[in-house]
């Protein structure tokens, strides 16, 4: 006799009223892993795809071989940028409330993942990012008054009120054009590493994608484009353990992280704490300066977690413990390099204090500047002209008398 | 004036707009040092080197994926999806994202991009290498949709394309590589060595996208056709001595209306011609259109003459493919109603 046959479907460990339990993520003591050189043979580094380097430990120091890096100005720096993109998500989903705007994707959690990675970038460096990278942007100070148009699709939103908020378009800063199609832009960001080899010039580019996304066939084909052509490229997953309501082992399957994907394209693969802002820099300082070698591409997985809802439209009580982010065993990002600072002697409790009150300061001072341009429901949005503007360099003559039609 | 097949006249193009232009770069399944597995791109990795010309692995999506990453890196790509058929894994880079990209970006990036299908039946190809899915590009905003039937414009229609500053689907009717096909299957074929279209001016020309041709003068009927069912039409008319005017569209997307209302206007009359399944295809734009423009001028009913609403059968080609048969008996009708 044969067994009948039975679907297996991953759950996560806990639901709704359930006690938080992380005891089943691994996680490496700080300064354990070692630094590999960057033009080590991939096959010699696979155990980085299994565990996770981290750099600052219980105790706020940084420690191990990933430390070091950066100085007191570059790491405060750092702080405030997080801190900076945290006061503007707490703003922004109020404006969301206060039907300023129409929608709204945060970050909370996830601040240094964005914030430090932009520091290893140099300017011509192009990012192909999701909707949850606006650090990027927030690190390479652009100015907020300029998201906030964006958000509000006011008259003068750089994109016209084309696209949805917090879907951006910065190429002076490195900014890819953000889709609302998942995975899209991971072999773009392949793509136009391979130019910038092909035209022999030293930009590299890095593609962005979430834990659920990497299910998405574009992943796939990033991987294969990027390990073929060898690409200066950095792929980087953000694991935020959630994708909308579905928990990750929906994505990730048997494999035993997402980093160990990159293995069987014979790319080099770390995993990296994601919450650990010296950390999230040191290893993409090392996956960029392989890419800038001709040395290839690179996978990063950054474990982190998603503390806030996906998005305005969603409320995550409904499928995981409410108490689950205070849970996360790898904390919470702005928190642990205060901490650090402090513990360097260069920070203090008033000077975080004050500083997340100029940080809201800054953010409704912005929010502010942004209003007098109108909002999601204000008279003074982009004109129905604009609707028909762009949809190709030259306007086709069927799309003029469409236009005429509409009385615009 | 040197004699060229389409074939040769598409590789002509791209050999010129390499040449010409630095960032062109080709690349897709086979079409690196194989030249092609309809030998379009033979000798350009050669002559231009590997980094410009080269073999992708089979994964469509990361052909225009990574194409598009390279339009906004300033490059001009030109890549080819080895059959028309098999660009469904790329539909979602095409339409949402090369499509997209400078109207979602108010032009802070664009798309300049290329992507050559080889399309269309009449070769026993049966299901997986004879659609005509022309319509579901169509039916996009921000991009162009390109069907010659000619050497000569496939070539100048191609480099236009490259040089075009907006994603171009360019369409071959791999039926007419080697020379052009009127549906007669029963006759032997006449390659593009004989036929004046055959003649291809050496080095740099193009056809304007956007404007069609007049491929035959009529005064009793329009046919609207593109792609092989521009010979299908040339050689129904003949059949049937019917003075019909054939339309050759030669650019889907954005379409020329005026060449089309302008004809349709005269003649009083119009049959549509596609490869493509009746049903939501190209030709209901083209008769709504006429019936909007022309309303007036009309003396008959619009017909279409069209694939079956069946996916492309492979015993039954001839039953299903529009030849001139088909076609006659659409004219004959159109100048009786």
């Amino acid at each position: 006799m044969t067994e009948p046959l039975s679907l297996h479907v991953p759950e996560p460990e806990v639901r709704p009223g359930g006690e938080p339990d992380f005891s089943g993520v691994k996680i490496a003591p700080a300064g354990e892993v070692d630094r590999p050189p960057v033009d080590v043979d991939p096959a010699e580094i696979r155990d980085k795809a299994f565990s996770i380097i981290r750099v600052l430990n219980r105790g706020g120091e940084a420690v191990g071989p990933w430390a070091g890096l950066l100085s007191d100005e570059d790491l405060v720096e750092g702080l405030r940028h997080m801190m900076l993109l945290r006061a503007l998500d707490a703003r922004m989903v109020i404006a969301q409330r206060q039907g300023k705007t129409s929608f709204y994707i945060q970050h909370l959690g996830e601040e240094a993942v964005s914030t430090a990675f932009r520091k290893v970038l140099r300017q011509g460096d192009m990012n192909f990012a999701t909707y949850r990278q606006a650090g990027l942007l927030i690190a390479d100070d652009y100015p907020l008054e300029v998201m906030i148009n964006q958000i509000y699709a006011n008259s003068e939103d750089p994109l016209k009120g084309r696209q949805l908020p917090t879907l951006y378009s910065v190429r002076e800063k490195g900014f890819f054009t953000l889709s609302g199609n998942l995975a899209t832009q991971f072999p773009q960001a392949v793509g136009w590493a391979m130019a910038s080899a092909i035209k022999g010039e030293t930009n590299i580019a890095a593609g962005w994608i979430g834990d659920g996304s990497t299910a998405e066939s574009d992943f796939h084909a990033g991987l294969v484009f990027a390990s073929t052509f060898k690409a200066p490229v950095i792929l980087n997953v953000v694991n935020n353990q959630w994708a909308i309501s579905t928990f990750q082992g929906i994505a990730r399957g048997g494999v035993g992280t997402f980093a160990a994907r990159g293995l069987g394209y014979g790319i080099p693969s770390l995993r990296v704490d994601g919450n650990d802002y010296l950390a999230v820099y040191a290893v993409g300082q090392w996956a960029a300066e392989r890419a800038r070698r001709n040395l290839g591409p690179t996978l990063i997985e950054y474990v982190t977690y998603r503390a806030g809802a996906h998005s305005t439209s969603d409320d995550p009580s409904a499928y995981r413990p409410k108490e689950e982010s205070a849970a996360w065993p790898l904390g919470d990002p702005v928190i642990r390099l205060k901490a650090h600072l402090i513990v360097r002697g260069v920070w203090s409790e008033d000077r975080h204090a004050q500083l997340e009150a100029e940080m809201r300061d800054t953010v409704i001072a912005a929010q502010k500047a942004a209003e007098a341009n109108g909002t999601m429901h204000s008279d003074n949005r982009p004109s129905a002209r604009d609707m028909f503007e762009g949809v190709y360099a030259e306007m086709p003559p069927h799309l003029r008398r469409q236009r005429q039609e509409s009385g615009v | 004036m040197p004699r060229m097949t389409m074939i040769q006249a598409v590789r002509d193009a791209m050999d010129v707009a390499m040449g010409r232009d630095e960032r062109v770069v080709v690349y897709g399944e086979d079409v690196g040092y194989f030249g092609g597995v309809f030998r379009a791109t033979q000798g350009l990795q050669e002559k231009y080197g590997r980094h410009r010309c080269f073999d992708a692995p089979i994964s469509e999506s990361g052909i225009v994926g990574t194409a598009i990453g390279m339009a906004a890196n300033g490059m001009r790509p030109c890549v080819e999806i080895q059959f028309a058929d098999y660009m469904y894994p790329a539909y979602d880079q095409i339409t949402q994202e090369a499509a997209r990209i400078r109207y979602r970006s108010n032009a802070d990036f664009t798309c300049p991009m290329v992507i050559r299908m080889p399309t269309g039946g009449g070769i026993f190809g049966g299901q997986t290498h004879s659609q005509s899915p022309e319509a579901l590009f169509t039916h996009v905003a921000g991009q162009k949709v390109v069907v010659p039937c000619t050497p000569y414009d496939a070539k100048g229609l191609l480099i236009a394309a490259i040089e075009d500053p907006d994603p171009v689907i360019f369409l071959e009717p791999k039926r007419l590589y080697n020379g052009p096909f009127d549906g007669h299957y029963e006759r032997p074929v006449t390659g593009w060595g004989k036929h004046p279209d055959g003649e291809v001016p050496e080095g740099y020309y193009t056809v304007p996208l956007g404007q069609a041709a007049v491929r035959r003068e009529g005064r009793e009927v329009t046919i609207l056709a593109y792609g092989t069912m521009v010979h299908v039409a040339l050689a129904a008319a003949e059949d049937t001595g019917i003075d019909a005017e054939v339309i050759d569209l030669r650019t889907l997307l954005p379409y020329d209306l005026e060449a089309i209302t302008a004809s349709v206007r005269k003649t009083g009359r119009c049959v549509i011609l596609h490869e493509a399944t009746l049903t939501s295809g190209f030709g209901a734009e083209l008769a709504a259109l006429v019936a909007e423009h022309c309303f007036y001028h009309l003396e008959a009913p619009i017909r279409r003459v069209a694939g079956w609403d069946t996916p492309y059968p492979h015993a039954q080609e001839w039953d299903y493919f529009p030849g001139p048969v088909r076609v006659g008996e659409a004219l004959k009708q159109t100048m009786e109603a």
